[in-house]
């Protein structure tokens, strides 16, 4: 009982403060008369988004598809970047400070470079958020490979169990809550990677993504666009991140104390 | 040191904090190799353990089952990494929960069972090769008194009928009294058996043993003799201590298979 009542709470508090922020984002607008090319009124958004919808449909689906290539192409390669790493502390102390390298030069930098070099512009963008999603990935998945129960592995060790068991049986189930833990900060990295990527890009035309749009709207001082495209990339990131509590969720609710509400 | 462990025995290496207890089991175990001397098994050489009639299988201080796998999976896995078909794995495993009274317990997470429950399922997993020889460190050392009194009398229980050899570390010495056919009491730094005790009571061993003058009376011995070995420490002094732990190469007793953090019951003996 104390349960559901919770659970409503925990849905209905946030969209009670989302009903009273956009309420009073109307009420300041028609109170002050703030002019529609400053802040427009949510309603005027609404109608924006729904009569540009062809438009903003077009290219959420650039942008969420350049996203999730790049999510899954991070996924793949962190994780067996993080593989590699847990090999030897050898290929781990000469690689890693490379990863670190990769995380921390701004990725606005490292944009145009990319996008000179490669000519596909969709794979240039897409290579621009591998490369902001990457790293949590992998330093996620090689602490938790490393993170292996000193028990359990002296258990394996006596069985003789071979490298090849100790990693299938062992260190990868184990690691799996610290790779949830970095598929969750890397779906929002994906977009906000495809998003800046598109801005240093200002691709136009048939692929243009929402952050083309946006760039387009403020030039033409068409502010419920803008808006409206800003809202479309929050609620994309929203539903990204919640994709993968889900899924993490779904995989490991049975055992891990991290997704589990059964009292213990 | 010199220690035979005979066949069918219950061997328990009892003794204060420090003397090497752990160690030794994990040397048997072939978790760290010996700095000096011999390890032989039943004859042979250690290094062939595994090969038929050689089995051994280790009961930690903590239960250390895998949380992602059910009891039963958890239980077959020493099975599975020794390449047995799945068949045969399944139905050793079902038949060695059986024997820990875990039945129906097969298909819960380790979670979602208690302390001494997870212990059992642990001790499901070592039966489950048909060790010849078991080794316990401290299996039950976390678990609250009636929970670890219980797991006694079933330890017992499964000795006799399945004609185990255990070697049993423990620092509890009503623990070591209540199971052994023979105690070897150490004494810390260097690490050495000072005693080597033979309890000769009956079995089975009820909740009536724990009870009678004769439990009463081999409590005291085995006290007196750890409280020598305790004394003997005192009187050798820090500088030839020291000489000692180093020449036996030992590190601190729980090092290799310790869990942090784990709690040790106080030292029985004083």
């Amino acid at each position: 009982m104390a349960d559901s009542s919770s659970r409503l709470l925990r849905i209905a508090a946030p969209a009670a403060i989302a009903v009273l922020m956009v309420a009073a984002w109307q009420a300041l607008v028609v109170i002050y008369e703030v002019p529609t090319y400053i802040v427009p009124s949510p309603a005027i958004v609404l109608r924006a988004l729904i009569t540009d919808r062809a438009l903003l449909t077009d290219a959420l689906a650039v942008t969420l598809g350049i996203a999730l290539t790049a999510l899954a192409i991070a996924t793949i390669v962190g994780t067996l970047v993080a593989l590699l790493f847990v090999q030897s502390r050898w290929i781990e102390m000469s690689l890693f400070p490379y990863a670190v390298l990769l995380q921390v030069t701004p990725i606005v930098a490292i944009a145009p470079l990319i996008i000179i070099w490669v000519k596909d512009t969709r794979i240039a963008l897409v290579l621009c958020a591998v490369v902001v999603a990457i790293f949590p990935i992998i330093s996620n998945t090689t602490l938790g490979l490393r993170s292996v129960d000193q028990g359990l592995l002296d258990l394996f060790r006596m069985c003789r169990a071979s490298r090849w068991q100790i990693l299938v049986r062992l260190r990868i189930p184990g690691a799996l809550p610290y790779f949830f833990g970095g598929l969750r900060i890397a779906s929002g990295l994906a977009l906000i990677g495809a998003v800046v990527a598109e801005f240093v890009a200002g691709t136009g035309g048939q692929g243009a993504g929402l952050a083309y749009q946006i760039l387009l709207a403020g030039m033409q001082l068409n502010i419920p666009r803008l808006f409206a495209a800003l809202f479309l990339i929050a609620v994309t990131g929203v539903a990204l991140f919640a994709t993968t509590v889900w899924i993490s969720r779904a995989t490991l609710s049975k055992w891990h104390e991290s997704e589990t509400t059964a009292p213990r | 040191m010199d220690l035979d462990v005979r066949r069918g025995e219950f061997l328990t290496l009892l003794g204060p904090s420090g003397c090497g207890k752990t160690t030794l089991l994990n040397l048997i175990a072939g978790l760290i190799a010996p700095s000096a001397g011999t390890l032989r098994w039943w004859g042979g050489d250690l290094s062939a353990t595994g090969g038929p009639g050689r089995q051994f299988a280790f009961v930690f201080q903590a239960p250390t089952l895998m949380p992602w796998a059910r009891v039963a999976a958890n239980v077959r896995l020493p099975l599975d990494l020794a390449g047995i078909e799945r068949a045969a794995a399944t139905r050793g495993a079902a038949g060695a929960l059986d024997l820990v009274g875990l039945g129906d317990f097969a298909q819960h997470y380790p979670r979602e069972l208690s302390g001494g429950m997870q212990m059992r399922a642990s001790i499901a997993r070592a039966l489950a090769t048909s060790p010849d020889l078991l080794l316990m460190d401290e299996p039950f050392g976390a678990l609250d008194e009636f929970t670890r009194q219980r797991l006694d009398g079933e330890l017992a229980t499964l000795w006799a009928a399945r004609g185990l050899t255990v070697v049993f570390v423990t620092h509890s010495i009503y623990e070591a009294v209540f199971l052994s056919t023979r105690v070897a009491v150490m004494g810390p730094r260097p690490g050495r058996v000072i005693a080597d005790v033979a309890i000769d009571e009956p079995f089975p061993r009820g909740e009536a043993f724990r009870v009678s003058p004769a439990f009463v009376r081999c409590c005291q011995q085995l006290s007196a003799l750890v409280a020598e070995a305790g004394a003997a420490t005192l009187v050798v002094g820090p500088a030839s201590a020291g000489r000692g732990a180093a020449r036996e190469g030992e590190p601190p007793e729980g090092g290799p298979t310790g869990v942090p953090g784990f709690r040790r019951n106080g030292n029985t003996a004083k």
